[in-house]
């Protein structure tokens, strides 16, 4: 598909750094699917849908900045939704969330609540005001916060609040590749759903450029299954721009 | 039923990966490797590092797909690694090179360790590169001895179809040693945002490729394989077994396969199992099908 021009009807302030970009167009994703937000004459990166119309950025380089420099009325073209999202199991499941990877687990919280499976998330963040969704996590289950400077919940990391994993149907997870890494080694592979993030070029599962070993990112996840991951050079390298090796 | 010599190298099929899919990382081409393909060509590679284009980097259009890359590679000096691990996957694996000169392509040549070369002067969107050179007749005819004479396994010349006449090119190619040339890359094309005015590949303008090339890759390959001495091998918008007969009842002794694999990562399968009916059914042989369209 071209992509779509998308309307922006409303820009809400997460926190300090992360914003969420809501669009005239739905795009009825499942939750975990993505979408690739085209800024015309910048770039096109991959965006995790936080709602069915909307994508929630967080300012990090200059496409994410200048993403989040967007007003209402502003447009940007839009790909998707594009991948596989996350596969829901029943029973009581478990979300981890580090910054801004709350954003496809919110709507997957949502669905969950909303088919009357159990929801519990830890979520964590650098510190207090940049938690992000805490509201959609409680309106969905009970929530434990990490921050890495203590000021709300735990110090520390969000793996430490990992307890009693077992108990979970499943485990949902997404936030920065380390966490997800060590998160992967506590957790029963077969039990657990991670959201991964790659350079994404064509989104279409023909370049190549996202392959985690033989895995396409853009095409077969962005969620995979934890015992796939297992076997691959998930939390040990990516790959840049360039294809090169480099150590996560 | 499907097996077959090509340039020296024994191919269990003749459906290849094209290059530029799916063929940055090791773990992606074995991948393709284990679900049938009869060879892998990787994605080119260069002297430097090279971070491509700026995205939109490939886009669907209403009649195919539009990519202008940018030859994005990890560069030779960290691919070897990568080709190693394709080779666990225990088809040969064809290294497609580009360079600005002769020079660059015998220095990557030299290096790399490969079943064999593909030499890309045909990328039509890259400035220095690809096409830039390809289209020159000398220039093409140089690189191509300088290569053969570094290596010895098998050199082919991937040609552009963006020239007047694509035979003078591939009779250089010919001249200068090729063991085969492989038609065509993409055909120069581009699309603009309606809304905005903008192009939408962050290029400006790429190469199209999908089914909607197959006739014009076609009739490359049928007037290649009446110009040349050496094999064709045919790419540009095959989908299915009847778009590989067709390739090679035009003249390709094998053909390579891009941008229909991401509809379907298990096509390599589907098309030789639906080429073994066809043969069977027509009691022919790959051999009796090869350049048929000049014979009748």
């Amino acid at each position: 598909m071209k992509p779509v021009n998308a309307i922006i009807t409303e820009v809400v302030e997460e926190t300090p750094t992360i914003r969420t970009l809501f669009f005239e167009t739905s795009f009825d994703p499942q939750p975990g699917q993505f979408v690739m937000a085209w800024i015309r004459g910048v770039d096109e990166i991959p965006m995790a849908l936080s709602y069915d119309n909307a994508i929630t950025v967080q300012k990090v380089g200059p496409t994410t900045s200048t993403l989040f420099e967007l007003c209402e009325g502003d447009s940007i073209g839009i790909r998707g939704p594009l991948g596989q999202g996350f596969l829901l199991k029943p029973g009581h499941i478990l979300l981890i969330a580090g910054g801004v990877g709350a954003a496809p687990l919110a709507p997957l919280a949502e669905k969950a609540s909303s088919e009357g499976i159990k929801v519990t998330t830890l979520l964590g963040a650098k510190t207090k005001k940049e938690l992000v969704f805490r509201q959609r996590f409680e309106k969905a289950g009970a929530v434990l916060v990490a921050t890495d400077d203590g000021s709300e919940g735990i110090h520390g990391y969000v793996t430490q609040l990992i307890d009693n994993n077992e108990s979970y149907s499943q485990t949902y997870c997404c936030g920065p590749e380390i966490m997800m890494k060590k998160i992967l080694d506590k957790v029963s592979p077969s039990k657990s759903q991670f959201s991964l993030h790659r350079y994404i070029k064509c989104g279409l599962g023909i370049c190549g450029a996202c392959c985690v070993d033989g895995l396409r990112v853009c095409m077969d996840g962005p969620v995979f299954s934890g015992d796939i991951l297992k076997k691959s050079e998930f939390g040990i390298y990516r790959r840049n721009e360039c294809g090169e090796r480099v150590r996560v | 039923m499907l097996s077959l010599n090509l340039t020296g190298i024994q191919l269990t099929n003749p459906l290849m990966l094209a290059a530029g899919i799916m063929g940055t990382t090791g773990g992606s081409m074995k991948r393709i490797a284990l679900a049938g393909a009869g060879a892998l060509v990787t994605k080119s590679i260069g002297l430097e590092p090279k971070s491509g284009h700026s995205n939109p980097s490939m886009v669907e259009v209403d009649c195919g797909y539009l990519n202008a890359m940018g030859l994005p590679n990890p560069s030779y000096k960290n691919f070897q690694q990568e080709i190693d691990t394709a080779k666990e996957g225990g088809i040969p694996v064809i290294a497609s090179i580009f360079g600005g000169c002769a020079l660059d392509f015998s220095e990557i040549a030299g290096t790399i360790h490969a079943d064999a070369f593909e030499l890309n002067v045909s990328c039509p969107h890259a400035h220095g590169y690809g096409a830039e050179i390809g289209t020159d007749p000398a220039l093409v005819e140089d690189i191509t001895r300088a290569v053969k004479k570094t290596v010895n396994v098998p050199v082919w010349v991937k040609l552009t179809p963006n020239v007047t006449n694509i035979k003078s090119i591939a009779l250089a190619a010919q001249s200068g040693g090729a063991d085969a040339v492989v038609a065509i890359n993409t055909v120069r094309a581009m699309a603009i945002d309606i809304e905005s005015g903008y192009p939408i590949l962050g290029n400006k303008f790429g190469g199209l490729s999908g089914r909607t090339i197959k006739p014009v890759a076609v009739k490359c390959v049928y007037d290649l394989y009446e110009a040349l001495d050496i094999p064709v091998i045919g790419v540009g918008g095959i989908s299915d077994w009847k778009d590989a007969v067709e390739f090679i009842m035009a003249g390709a002794q094998a053909v390579e396969i891009g941008s229909a694999i991401g509809n379907n990562i298990n096509i390599f399968n589907v098309i030789s199992s639906g080429m073994e009916v066809f043969l069977k059914q027509k009691e022919w042989t790959l051999k009796d099908i090869y350049g048929m369209a000049h014979q009748v």
